[in-house]
């Protein structure tokens, strides 16, 4: 096991490292500089600028700086336009609330996702099937972007019973409709890949065994059944969970709940190029870390796989 | 009135192509303590016809007839009532040890459930039952080997583990579904012996479902032959092998390999197993029968009495002794 | 050489097997069959092909172009600029006068082709990519799964939106970036394929032959994953819509004059507490309507090519 995590962890720092190098050269590729805007800055002040986010010095420097701050202090600089404030402060006041909201949609997808899908197979070909199957096929063409307008369309402006957007400090009737809007597509997506993994599990030889010997249903479902259904759902949580941060922006935006979204697209819009790549480093960092997880979660369920 | 009587068992499936009879008004019985051989090609029917006695078939198949166990009809029961009988009184093992053992539960949860659940024993007992049964099947180092996953044993080990779990509950009869069919040959023989050992200890009924004739000669009292479905031949073992008295058997008899006879050629016979869908309204076998007659193509032949001796029985159109 | 084999190989087994109904059906032939026993696939065939030929044709029966400006419905959106045929806005304006008809056809345009082109971009260097490392397999096999699990890693829509502000919003740089940073799936699936074909006989035949590596790559390997290839390409494209909506929604993607479905979901999303739903529920049907259709077909196309269920 010990082997295995060794081994994980090998990949994952490698593949942090060119995700931070890579959106650094992504940046220096830019035509002009952040600094560069309609009013020409005297050539005095560009350069006193410069040097005061040590744009001056050779850009192999610059990168070896800027991966050593990330990496050693996880220090992702000033902000190139907000100039009195640091990436990690953006960060740290954006970074709590699609935590508290993404957090709640995760369990929202899986908990109304796993049961429903395997409701569904348990219950082949009946109304209940249908239901799910339908819902699953319907969320699959409303992703955030669709859910967060239709909701805001139904619960605020024709019934009146929820705040159409805010944080309101996260206080739950701000929170419902962007946990929906974001998690309806992902529950969709883990209901029908748990009933399809059902569906092939409870047509295995070894559950045809399990009924042989006798057993209630509810057994063969919860001991027998269950834990191998989940495998493939429990693969599909890496994609979710990147879904989830990268639909975190959306809902950031239509329901103004000052995420992270909100100063990514924001700085997307004003060139700040610090505060864009801060953010999309951690979000891989999040993205990968998560996955290490996953797998070993994965191994840990699937005595099969050996270390 | 047999231990086990089977009448007019039929199987059918629903598919998205259209209706499949798998079994064909199949009839046999079964004393107490004898083992019946069931031989046919795949596809023949033979796995239903034991499925649906078990009340193990695909959602999407039904049956219909009679049959009669330890005096009760237990043909389409429901899954409690049939859950008294399963493991309790009638076991099953099946083809494929390799994907018949839940491969995410260590041997120990599975040998122990059929306790815990039908004996009401405590995990720690039925544990120490499991490891008695795997000493009994010959598994070496039990106590230790029970903590495993099945994908930690061999194919042989496997099939074992299997047998011992069916036999837990020390049911009447065990029906062993083509138990050496995905075993190599010296194990085969090795689980046949296994078999035939656990009969005469516990006195168990054994159903023996197989394609190789070979494992039939020594193991069992009855021999079944199924073809399309259908019973072709029906008798004591000896009567079976000593005089097929039906084209089919006999043309199964000469593709065995034998030893003793030097000098025949091995023959085949020729054509394929028919596809269940598309039944021929007459004999299943006429396509492929050297003895057709044009009768044969149109009337589905009655299972009769031989005349020649005890309880041999054939399904043909065709006077045996024109069989030549 | 190989074709006339597979020629005799079929004859013979046609002449062995008595039976009438063991046929031998070609394998796009069967596949077709099942596909049109797919109601819900076929339905779908058809409806998408209604709306792309909408897009093309809607345009002659458009009393507005999507640059004409209304006047009299500038700003009085909710009054004004209702679907209605008398002021030949059908779908009724946006609250800049404009029609939402023809913005609608515009964007309908846009955004298929962006699915289309996108979808093509990654199935060519999926397919390429996939084709070679599974083929070569060994170390550069391993060099290059490994190339793509990193990738994975990587969260693809904040890449892609860093991309298109470095290097500019621009339509056809959101067609490279989305193409270019959707090949990765592809190449794994294609991948697998071509190693379960790698040791037919048939690619044995090839090499033992002396037909070069990258002919029989060419030649015989890709023609054969055509079907897998063509599943995922129909899932693809609404993969590829949807990326494009989801930047155009943020209004990073498509920029003015152009629009795209994305686009006129935000805007529409924008402005629905000013009683103008109309300006959202158009492009969202168009939307959804479409999706659900490619959907269904990649479904259909799956079932109608997955050899497990022959």
């Amino acid at each position: 096991m010990l082997n295995y995590v060794i081994k994980r962890v090998g990949i994952a720092i490698p593949t942090m490292l060119i995700l931070i190098i890579l959106s650094f050269l992504l940046m220096h590729a830019a035509p002009g500089g952040p600094f560069t805007s309609d009013r020409p800055l005297p050539a005095q002040v560009l350069a006193n600028i410069e040097a005061k986010y040590g744009l001056d010095q050779p850009l192999w420097r610059q990168m070896i700086n800027y991966v050593w701050g990330v990496v050693t202090q996880f220090d992702f600089g000033p902000s190139f336009k907000y100039k009195d404030r640091t990436v990690n402060e953006i960060i740290a006041q954006g970074f709590p609330i699609t935590l508290k909201y993404g957090f709640l949609s995760f369990i929202f997808a899986i908990g109304v996702g796993i049961p429903l899908g395997a409701i569904a197979a348990i219950r082949q070909n009946t109304w209940i099937d249908y239901l799910a199957v339908g819902v699953s096929i319907g969320a699959q063409v409303l992703p955030n972007f669709v859910m967060a307008p239709l909701l805001v369309i139904v619960f605020t402006l024709w019934l009146g019973w929820l705040p159409g957007g805010g944080w309101g400090g996260g206080s739950w009737e701000y929170l419902i409709m962007p946990v929906i809007a974001l998690s309806t597509s992902y529950m969709a997506s883990i209901a029908r890949i748990t009933r399809s993994s059902m569906l092939e599990v409870l047509n295995t030889n070894y559950i045809r065994t399990a009924k042989a010997k006798g057993l209630p249903t509810k057994t063969i479902l919860l001991r027998h059944a269950l834990k191998p259904s989940l495998l493939p759902v429990i693969s599909y949580l890496g994609p979710a969970f990147v879904g989830l941060i990268t639909g975190s922006v959306v809902i950031d935006i239509y329901f103004s709940t000052g995420g992270m979204g909100y100063f990514f697209v924001n700085s997307a819009m004003n060139r700040d190029y610090s505060v864009m790549m801060g953010i999309t480093i951690l979000v891989g960092f999040l993205t990968i870390m998560f996955s290490l997880v996953i797998d070993l979660l994965y191994a840990w369920v699937d005595p099969k796989i050996r270390y | 009135m047999s231990f086990l009587e089977v009448n007019n068992l039929n199987v059918e499936f629903d598919t998205a192509d259209g209706k499949v009879r798998a079994v064909n008004n199949v009839n046999f019985s079964l004393e107490e303590g004898k083992t019946l051989a069931i031989v046919g090609e795949s596809g023949s029917g033979k796995s239903q016809t034991v499925f649906a006695m078990m009340g193990l078939l695909a959602h999407n198949g039904t049956s219909v007839g009679s049959v009669k166990f330890d005096g009760n009809e237990i043909l389409n029961l429901t899954g409690p009532e049939l859950n008294l009988i399963r493991a309790e009184k009638m076991a099953m093992i099946f083809q494929d040890p390799m994907t018949s053992l839940n491969p995410y539960m260590r041997v120990s949860e599975q040998m122990a459930e059929v306790l815990t659940h039908h004996r009401g024993l405590s995990k720690s007992d039925a544990v120490k039952e499991s490891v008695a049964m795997l000493d009994a099947v010959q598994i070496p180092e039990a106590k230790s080997r029970i903590r495993m996953y099945p994908h930690e044993f061999s194919g042989g080990m496997r099939q074992r583990v299997m047998i011992a779990m069916s036999l837990l509950c020390q049911p009447k009869l065990l029906i062993a579904d083509e138990p050496t069919t995905a075993l190599d040959v010296t194990v085969q023989a090795q689980i046949m012996k296994l078999l035939s050992d656990i009969q005469k200890e516990f006195g168990t009924a054994i159903i023996l479902i197989t394609h190789d004739l070979g494992v039939v000669a020594g193991n069992s009292d009855d021999t079944l032959v199924m073809y399309g479905g259908q019973v072709m031949e029906i008798g004591t073992t000896e009567q079976v092998y000593a005089n097929p008295t039906h084209p089919y058997t006999q043309g199964l008899m000469s593709a065995v390999p034998r030893l003793d006879h030097d000098g025949t050629e091995l023959t085949t016979i020729p054509g394929n197993p028919p596809n269940m869908m598309l039944l021929p309204e007459g004999c299943p076998f006429c396509p492929r029968c050297k003895f057709a007659k044009s009768e044969c193509k149109t009337k589905v032949p009655e299972l009769i009495f031989t005349g020649t001796s005890g309880s041999h029985y054939r399904a043909c159109n065709v006077a045996v002794e024109e069989l030549v | 050489m190989i074709v006339a084999n597979k020629k005799k190989i079929h004859q013979m087994s046609d002449n062995l097997s008595e039976s009438e109904f063991v046929q031998g059906r070609s394998l796009w032939a069967d596949a077709r069959r099942r596909f049109m026993g797919n109601k819900a696939a076929t339905v779908s065939l058809y409806i998408l092909v209604l709306i792309v030929l909408f897009s093309f044709i809607g345009p002659w029966f458009a009393v507005w172009t999507n640059e004409e400006i209304d006047w009299g419905a500038m700003g009085s959106a909710a009054t004004q600029g209702m679907p209605s045929f008398a002021t030949g806005h059908f779908f009724g304006t946006d609250d800049l006068g404009r029609d939402i008809y023809s913005r609608v056809i515009q964007g309908t345009q846009i955004s298929l082709m962006i699915g289309v082109i996108g979808a093509a971009i990654a199935v060519v260097v999926g397919t390429l990519y996939g084709s070679i490392s599974g083929y070569v397999g060994g170390r550069t096999d391993q060099i290059m799964m490994r190339i793509v699990d990193i990738l994975m890693a990587i969260p693809f829509m904040f890449v892609l939106i860093l991309m298109l502000v470095v290097f500019g919003r621009s339509i056809g740089m959101l067609f490279v970036g989305i193409g270019l940073l959707s090949w990765l799936d592809m190449s794994r699936i294609v991948r697998g394929q071509t190693l379960s074909l790698k040791n037919k006989e048939f690619i044995e035949a090839a090499q033992a032959t002396g037909v070069s590596d990258f002919k029989i790559i060419t030649r015989h390997i890709v023609p054969n994953l055509l079907g897998v290839v063509a599943v995922y390409a129909t899932l693809l494209v609404p993969g590829m819509i949807l990326a494009e909506s989801f930047i155009s929604f943020l209004g990073l993607g498509v920029q003015e004059p152009n629009t795209s479905w994305g686009a006129l979901i935000s805007e529409g999303a924008g402005t629905i507490r000013y009683d103008t739903e109309w300006q959202l529920l158009f492009p969202l049907a168009f939307f959804v309507v479409s999706l659900f259709c490619f959907y269904f077909i990649g479904d259909g196309l799956r079932d109608a090519l997955d050899p497990k269920d022959r």
